[in-house]
C-alpha cells in the first residue's frame, strides 16, 4: 500500500473512499433498520489515508440514543474490512431531513413510515389537522394525527381512517 | 467561552429535563406521556453537548458526566421555573411553555456567536426546541380555551408560574461578560420576542397575563430552592454511589 501519511489531511484516493462508502452502506440506524447511514445523510465526511479512515458523523436529534450505536456500528464494521477507524461528531452544519437520500426516502415508506414532507404541509399536517400525510399500506391520505412525538424523537404517529392502519411520520427537521 | 456561562445553558435543560422524565409512566394520556419525554431526551441530548464543551474548556481529565451529576447545589446555575416541580399536567404544560418562550429567542440569539462551537450547538437544538415550542404553546392554547376545569388550572399555573420569569432575563456578571464578547445573548433584544410571543399565546388561549412581583432568590447564581435538593438526591444518586458508573 502506498504511504500517504505525507498527505494533507482532507486528501485521499477516490477508489479507496468509494470502498469506505461501501462499508458504510451495510451499517443501518438500529431504529430503522432498512435505512444505511449513507442514507439517513448523517456522513458528513470521509477521509482515507492507507488503513486510517476518518469519519465525521453528525446526529439526526441532539438526544438520539441510537447515534452511539451507529458510531460503534461503524467502527465495528471498518475494523473488521482492516481499517483503523476514527469517528469525529459534528454538530455544524446541523442535520436536516432533506439528507435523507431519495433511496432512503422510499426504503422507509415501504418500511412503514411515512416520509418527511416540505416545512409548511408538515405544518399542517402535525398542527392543524390537514389530511396531507400519505398512508404507508393503502396510500390514502385520509389520515390523521394521532400523537406529534412518536415511538422516537423523529417521528409523529398517524392513523389512516380508510384502512384503520396505524403508522409513523418521519417528521420535516430543516 | 466561560465555564460557568456553559453550566449556566446547560443547567437549564438538565433540570426542566429531568423534571419531564419524573413524568415518564405518569403522563395524563399515552401521547403526552410519550411527547413530554421525548421533549426530555431532546434536552438532555442538548445538555450532552454544552457538558461536553465544558469538560473540555475545564481539562485536567474532566468528563461531561462529571460536569452533569457531581456539583453540590450552589453550583447549578439553572432558574428556579425549571425546578418547580410538577403537580397538574397544566401546570407542566405552563412550566414548559414559558420556557420554550425563553430558550427559541435564547438559542436564536447563540445561533450567531463568535464562538462557532456554540453556535453549532444553538443551531442543532432551535430546530427540536421549534417543536417543543409548538407542542406546549398548543396546550396552552387548548387549555385556556377548553372547558371551565381546565381553563380555571391553566390561569391558575400561569398566575403562580409568572413569578419565575423575571429571572430568565436577569443577567448575571457571566452572562454579561459573554454578551460583551458577542458570545453570550443579549437579553434586550431577546425580550420583545418572549413578551410578543406571550401576548400572542395568552390572548388566543383566553388568559390574563400575571403582573409581578417576581421571586427575588435567583437559581442562576446559585441561590435555589429546597426543590433542587430533592432533584439531585435523584439526579446524583448512581453517580456517587458507583463513582464513574457508565451504561
Amino acid at each position: 500500500m502506498v504511504n500517504q501519511a505525507s498527505q494533507p489531511f482532507g486528501m485521499g484516493d477516490p477508489a479507496e473512499k468509494e470502498k469506505v462508502k461501501a462499508i458504510l452502506s451495510t451499517v443501518c440506524d438500529p431504529e430503522i433498520p432498512v435505512l444505511s447511514v449513507e442514507d439517513l445523510g448523517v456522513i458528513r465526511g470521509i477521509e482515507v489515508s492507507g488503513n486510517q479512515v476518518s469519519i465525521q458523523l453528525t446526529p439526526t436529534y441532539s438526544g438520539c440514543p441510537a447515534m452511539d450505536t451507529i458510531s460503534d456500528d461503524i467502527k465495528s464494521a471498518l475494523k473488521s474490512a482492516g481499517y483503523e477507524p476514527k469517528i469525529e461528531m459534528v454538530l455544524s452544519p446541523a442535520w436536516s431531513t432533506d439528507w435523507i437520500s431519495q433511496d432512503g426516502r422510499k426504503k422507509m415508506e415501504a418500511y412503514g413510515i411515512a416520509p418527511p414532507l416540505e416545512p409548511l404541509p408538515d405544518k399542517l399536517a402535525l398542527l392543524h389537522d390537514q389530511k396531507v400525510v400519505k398512508c404507508t399500506r393503502c396510500g390514502s391520505k385520509n389520515t390523521r394525527l394521532i400523537s406529534q412525538f412518536g415511538s422516537t424523537a423523529c417521528k409523529a404517529l398517524f392513523q389512516c381512517d380508510d384502512c384503520h392502519e396505524p403508522f409513523d411520520y418521519f417528521k420535516c427537521l430543516k | 467561552m466561560n465555564y460557568q456561562y456553559l453550566l449556566l445553558l446547560a443547567d437549564n435543560p438538565l433540570i426542566l429535563g429531568h423534571r419531564l422524565s419524573e413524568l415518564c409512566g405518569h403522563g395524563p394520556t399515552l401521547e403526552t406521556d410519550i411527547a413530554l419525554t421525548n421533549i426530555a431526551l431532546d434536552l438532555f441530548g442538548q445538555v450532552r453537548n454544552y457538558c461536553q464543551y465544558a469538560a473540555e474548556l475545564h481539562g485536567e481529565g474532566k468528563t461531561e458526566d462529571q460536569v452533569a451529576f457531581l456539583r453540590y447545589e450552589h453550583e447549578y446555575r439553572n432558574v428556579l421555573l425549571t425546578e418547580q416541580p410538577n403537580h397538574d399536567f397544566a401546570w407542566v404544560i405552563g412550566r414548559q411553555y414559558l420556557f420554550d418562550a425563553y430558550h427559541l429567542p435564547l438559542l436564536t440569539q447563540l445561533s450567531d456567536s463568535k464562538d462557532s462551537r456554540l453556535a453549532g450547538i444553538a443551531m442543532k437544538s432551535i430546530k427540536e426546541v421549534r417543536y417543543h415550542h409548538r407542542f406546549s404553546s398548543e396546550w396552552v392554547k387548548r387549555l385556556g380555551g377548553g372547558t371551565e376545569e381546565s381553563h380555571q388550572r391553566m390561569q391558575a399555573a400561569m398566575d403562580q408560574l409568572w413569578s419565575y420569569t423575571g429571572e430568565l432575563f436577569l443577567e448575571t456578571e457571566d452572562e454579561k461578560a459573554m454578551k460583551e464578547a458577542g458570545v453570550g445573548a443579549d437579553y434586550g433584544k431577546m425580550r420583545p420576542h418572549f413578551d410578543a410571543d406571550v401576548q400572542q399565546v395568552f390572548h388566543e388561549a383566553g388568559l390574563v397575563i400575571p403582573e409581578g412581583p417576581w421571586h427575588r432568590t435567583i437559581g442562576k447564581n446559585g441561590v435555589h430552592s429546597e426543590n433542587l435538593g430533592y432533584i439531585l438526591a435523584d439526579l446524583q444518586y448512581m453517580q456517587r454511589t458507583y463513582p464513574n458508573m457508565e451504561w
